[in-house]
């Protein structure tokens, strides 16, 4: 399956991919409504330190935790893909409590998002890839 | 191959769904004595919040026991194995034939001997769908609610309640609040938030006798009631296998393949004492994440497939009104500790790795990364160990570990 892998080396700490991820999902059709004046809540997030940085988002695990410890079945494997239910979940926090990766946040409501590779979204490709002006996340397979 | 399973939960699910994974053959025969598909048990309290409904609670889609070939007998109750034969007698009088068969039959609520306890009219136990949907049934705006037992089903049960009810008093034997999960301080913190949100608690103390609805505590107070929630503590569902002469202690002994001492009878989940990853101790570890693997475990072994299941370990995720509790582990050992404006962070560190974390309040972001720190036994010298303690970052881990993390897949 195709996810999203980081190389470190290239990553410019710029921040786009989070923008980008934070408009994809937020059904707005321009960049600068879904974004403007909005603290933003991407599924994907820098680390940065000491001049190091490098994007993270979920890996889309073989034997995913979250799912395995979602209390309401709200997380599930679709040929690959780990997917979330929203109207299921109930903003427990076992997926954060189980996640290897801090892939898993909530949005505004309480209710968990992660990253679906921009399958769930009008995109159909990972739009933080896209976005990304220096090759620093690629979507292929590993 | 005929798979036969006991108890249609979250065990149950997670061994149909092993199984699948290595034989798409065999028959996979489901016996549970609730009426319903499996539904996410941990969200009845939810329920009564109005967080959720019947329909979202199902833990998996309706296609489910379709689409694996299962065959599900509810209402049923296996009453007796007949190991010799390798056959399950139900109390409907039928019999069912195994080669396989998965013990994931859960538990029971325990109900101390109180005085009195009988005369009670509106009397609950909060462990099921049917327990939530009667208790609901009782719920009205005038309601004195008088909950026993002040552990997270208890508590989860009034916070699901508080709305719906004119008051709620939760009393308990133990001096503090779910002390099988948190610390002192943190008892203390969970407690505070709870009364500030209308509980009434009076701890170190316990019913010395009913009356008509008024409930008499051994320190000689008085608690007035109209509504009853018995919510003591639970016992694991061991008689199937004790009467067949399995090997049990508190629960069902299990080894690391989830296999009984009775060949070919596996059990899985709460109705079952593994192996503490972290202790190395025999316990009972009634959580979800914990019931879901081991009947992964379980199936995988039934099918034929050796997979062994050895990081069973305690871990819980739990919140109140907004205030969220992220623990693991255990609380031994030097420890690191954070306060912060709503909460605070405790680790603890034995022969350096990481053993244990109590997490509250705004500490709970990103907490698997510490959990898996428990899980594979990192050793804290391979990273940034003050940085990672700070705040859970990848970033704390070795340039080459970062680079399996991020560039490999998992
Ligand atoms: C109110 C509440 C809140 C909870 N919250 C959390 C939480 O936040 N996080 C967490 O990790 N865990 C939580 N739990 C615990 C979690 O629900 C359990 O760990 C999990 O459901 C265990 O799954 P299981 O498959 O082992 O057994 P169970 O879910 O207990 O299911 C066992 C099933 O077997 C059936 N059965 C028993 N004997 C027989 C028989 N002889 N024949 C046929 N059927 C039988 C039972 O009726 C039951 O349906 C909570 C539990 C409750 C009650
Ligand atoms: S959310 Fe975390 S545990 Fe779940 S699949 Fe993604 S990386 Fe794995
Ligand atoms: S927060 Fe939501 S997705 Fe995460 S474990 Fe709880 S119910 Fe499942």
């Amino acid at each position: 399956m195709k996810r999203v892998y980081v190389n470190e080396q290239w990553c410019l700490g710029c921040h786009l991919c989070e923008y980008y991820c934070a408009y994809a999902n937020s059904g707005q059709e321009s960049m600068v409504k879904a974004l403007k004046d909005k603290t933003i809540r991407a599924r994907i997030k820098v680390e940065e330190k000491d001049g190091i940085s490098f994007a993270v988002n979920c890996r889309h695990c073989t034997e995913p935790l979250c799912v395995k410890s979602c209390i309401a079945g709200a997380l599930t494997q679709k040929d690959g893909l780990i997917v979330i239910d929203q109207d299921k979940c109930v903003g427990c926090f076992s997926c954060i409590m189980a996640c290897p990766y801090g892939a898993l946040m909530p949005n505004e409501e309480g209710v968990m998002q992660k990253c679906e590779l921009c399958t769930t979204n009008s995109h159909m490709l990972p739009v933080c890839v896209s976005g990304c002006p220096n090759k620093a996340i690629v979507f292929e397979e590993r | 191959m005929k798979y036969v399973i006991v108890g249609n939960s979250i065990a149950s699910v997670g061994c149909i769904e092993s199984i699948r994974k290595v034989d798409k053959e065999g028959s996979i025969c489901v016996i549970g004595d609730e009426k319903y598909p499996c539904y996410a048990r941990p969200l009845i309290s939810y329920l009564l919040q109005s967080k959720t409904t019947v329909e979202k609670m199902v833990y998996r889609d309706k296609a489910f026991y379709e689409s694996n070939a299962v065959t599900l007998l509810l209402g049923k109750r296996a009453k007796t194995i007949d190991r010799e034969t390798k056959h399950l007698a139900l109390d409907d009088g039928s019999t069912v034939a195994y080669d396989k068969l998965l013990i994931a039959t859960g538990s029971y609520p325990f109900i101390p001997p109180m005085k009195n306890l009988e005369s009670v009219k509106k009397c609950f136990t909060f462990m099921n769908l049917d327990d939530a949907k009667n208790l609901e049934k009782a719920l009205a705006k005038e309601s004195r609610v008088l909950i026993i037992g002040a552990g997270l089903i208890g508590l989860k049960c009034a916070e699901g309640i508080r709305d719906r009810v004119k008051s709620i008093t939760v009393v308990d034997l133990a001096s503090r609040i779910l002390p099988s999960i948190l610390d002192e301080a943190g008892s203390a913190l969970v407690e505070k938030k709870l009364t500030d949100e209308g509980l009434t608690f009076i701890l170190h103390d316990s019913v010395r006798e009913f009356f008509n609805g008024d409930a008499l505590l051994s320190s000689g107070a008085v608690v007035g009631y109209d509504i009853l929630v018995l919510a003591v503590g639970v016992r694991p569902n061991i008689s199937l296998v004790n009467e067949a002469g399995g090997e049990v202690n508190r629960a069902i002994l299990i080894d690391e393949k989830c296999q009984t001492s009775i060949p070919d009878v596996y059990a899985a989940g709460d109705c079952c004492e593994s192996i503490d990853y972290v202790t190395k101790e025999r316990k009972v570890l009634a959580i979800l994440p914990n019931a879901y693997m081991q009947g992964e475990v379980a199936g995988r072994n039934m099918a034929g497939d050796e997979t062994f299941f050895d990081k069973a370990m305690a871990m819980n995720a739990i919140g109140f009104f907004g205030l969220h509790v992220i623990t693991a582990g255990i609380y031994e050992g030097q420890e690191k500790l954070f306060t912060t404006e709503t909460g605070y962070k405790r680790l603890f560190v034995q022969d350096g790795t990481l053993v244990g974390y109590i997490l509250i309040g705004d500490t709970i972001n990103r907490a698997g990364i510490y959990t898996s720190l428990i899980r594979n036994k990192t050793d804290l010298g391979t990273l940034d160990f003050d940085l990672i303690s700070e705040e859970p970052l990848l970033m704390a881990f070795a340039k080459k570990e970062r680079a399996h993390k991020l560039g490999d897949a998992q």
